[in-house]
């Protein structure tokens, strides 16, 4: 299986902090890589980094083998990068549907794609000209994935879009992205929801403090209870 | 629909209230006599332009710019010079024109690449030191712009109001150089608000509008934001331009106090704020309304406060006395953010149901 992404070495610096410390990383092609850790271990840092919303001050970032680290950002999503931030980033202002066609880059919006889209959330279609902000938080998040997958991605970056959901909607946010990754997409996902996680993740790289502490099989750490204690201060079994 | 490129007003009063207006404007020259009236009608055209130019900037892309009337000034005096110089004929309207009108777009341009890629402060920032230089170097050169005494000029034979196009004995009414001005002013204006409709409408509308909310998103979705806002402030700015031309154009002259004072730059916030930013229609009221209030509250007060003195009322006619009408004038201004926070359009909107029922959850 080939890398589709690669950090190798990178430090980002926010201000005076020094956030990201030499990260290597590698996402495989098809693949679902989970990013976990604690809070503040540097996860969204990491997704912004490879977005080009925080400039790495060093390392190296390649996307399907070309280097990126020096694009701009909107240059890095023309490469074909989604990126779904946390917090149920949409467009308040703008409708449902203008929201997907921005995300289209105002190219025509493909209906198969769209029914495919409507069919894991009905709700954007029965809300499909309403105000985004007037949505609620669910619909909100589904809007959000649902501007990422509008357009065939290369590489989805996709920040907890489980965080703050009731369990239904949890449900369906899964099932939706286990349709995506069956799709065969290629998907770097920062969760804290272990079921989400377990039920989604290919690969796991654990981080703390800015560096990667653990990499592997997400089906191992689901399996090994004093490994998730020791990595992330809780297990999937206490979670469950 | 069309026309209005699908963003209706939205509202029923706020629709009966640009009817009002526009009918009321193009019938000014019949409904009412005197040159104060067109002149104020004449106003609230050039304003509505300037102002609904001003609004795609601030209201749909959160960008503060203080240059704006610098634009202004740019077409008033690229008119007033041409006409000045070259005697009162179309081709020196024509030079006016397309010197004035890529000239203010390339200043744009430039201020756009230099300063909207950082903090909007910086634009605000870059925006006001560059207007102010350029209200000196206008008052400089004064062999250029005639300095503080600015320029004045003969227009065209066809539009000056010596001109009679159609005699009184006709209709009963004459039509003369000075109304077909008025209305060349009253259609470009209404031509440029419409335009400006259609551009907030667009695609490239929605990116602003996106901008707005949240730049780094909409960089996350591939858009070269720096480039979008460029282009909105160039767009904003050859309409700024036009309508200063137009209202060079109206009054036969050109200077600092008509084109690049500041109090403009002031003029046009309130007037977008009055009216409600981001919705162009809120142009057309805010224009209204401040300018009524600039041209009628004084003589209005000069009413009251006799009526308040023949009455006997205590204090009154001294509050109400027409010497104190800007007074008045800013209570006014306060009261209507008070209890308009998004303007009159958005207040209208909102009582009218606005865009998008919401969810039900």
């Amino acid at each position: 299986m080939t890398d589709l992404l690669k950090l190798s070495a990178v430090h980002t610096h926010i201000g005076r902090y020094h956030i990201l410390q030499g990260i290597d990383l590698a996402v495989p092609q098809g693949q679902v890589t989970m990013l976990l850790g604690r809070n503040g271990a540097g996860k969204t840092t990491t997704l912004r980094t490879i977005m080009g919303l925080w400039q790495a001050s060093r390392g190296e970032i390649t996307l399907a083998g070309m280097r990126i680290e020096s694009l701009a950002t909107p240059d890095i999503a023309r490469l074909g990068v989604g990126y779904v931030p946390e917090s149920m980033a949409v467009f308040s202002d703008l409708t449902v549907k203008e929201n997907l066609v921005l995300a289209a880059r105002d190219g025509p919006l493909d209906d198969t794609q769209l029914d495919w889209i409507f069919g894991f959330f009905p709700a954007l279609r029965r809300f499909w000209l309403s105000r985004a902000g007037s949505l609620s938080g669910g619909q909100k998040q589904m809007l959000s994935i649902a501007r990422a997958i509008i357009e065939p991605r290369k590489l989805l970056l996709i920040d907890e879009p489980t965080k703050g959901l009731a369990p239904a909607i949890v449900m369906a946010l899964i099932e939706c992205l286990k349709e995506i990754k069956r799709k065969g997409a290629t998907i770097l996902l920062v969760e804290q929801n272990f079921f989400a996680a377990r039920e989604l993740g290919d690969n796991v790289l654990v981080m703390d403090n800015g560096t990667i502490v653990h990499r592997g099989e997400m089906a191992a750490l689901a399996a090994d209870v004093p490994l998730q204690e020791r990595l992330l201060g809780l297990s999937l079994e206490a979670h469950q | 629909m069309m026309i209005l490129s699908g963003d209706p007003p939205r509202s029923r009063v706020l629709s009966l209230l640009l009817v009002v207006i526009i009918l009321a404007l193009a019938a000014t020259p019949f409904l009412f006599p005197g040159a104060k009236a067109l002149n104020v009608a004449a106003k609230i055209c050039v304003f509505a332009a300037l102002v609904a130019s001003y609004d795609l900037l601030l209201g749909y892309t959160g960008s503060v710019s203080f240059a704006h009337t610098m634009f202004y000034g740019i077409g008033s005096y690229a008119i007033a010079i041409a006409l000045y110089g070259m005697g009162p004929n179309w081709a020196a309207v024509a030079t006016g024109i397309v010197t004035g009108l890529p000239l203010a777009a390339l200043l744009a341009l430039a201020i756009g690449l230099f300063s909207l890629r950082v903090a909007a402060i910086f634009f605000a920032m870059i925006t006001l030191a560059v207007a102010s230089a350029f209200q000196v170097l206008a008052s400089q050169l004064s062999w250029l712009t005639g300095g503080e005494d600015g320029r004045s000029f003969q227009l065209p034979e066809l539009l000056r109001p010596g001109t009679v196009l159609i005699s009184k004995s006709l209709f009963g009414f004459e039509i003369n150089g000075r109304i077909l001005t008025f209305y060349l002013v009253f259609a470009i204006s209404a031509l440029m608000i419409l335009a400006l409709l259609r551009v907030v409408n667009s695609p490239f509308g929605r990116v602003l509008q996106a901008i707005r909310e949240n730049r780094f998103r909409a960089e996350a979705l591939g858009f070269r934001t720096v480039f979008h806002l460029t282009y909105a402030n160039c767009l904003a700015a050859l309409v700024a331009a036009s309508a200063g031309i137009l209202n060079a154009l109206w009054l036969r002259y050109a200077g600092p106090d008509t084109s690049l004072s500041f109090s403009i730059m002031l003029d046009i916030l309130l007037m977008v704020v009055i009216g409600g930013m981001g919705t162009i229609y809120g142009a057309i009221i805010g224009a209204t309304i401040f300018i009524l209030a600039q041209n009628y509250l004084q003589s209005l007060m000069g009413v009251a406060a006799k009526a308040a003195d023949e009455a006997g009322l205590p204090l009154l006619p001294g509050l109400l006395h027409p010497d104190r009408w800007l007074l008045w004038l800013g209570l006014l201004f306060i009261a209507s953010v008070y209890f308009f926070p998004t303007g009159v359009v958005g207040r209208l909107r909102k009582a009218g149901g606005g865009k998008g029922a919401g969810s039900s959850h």
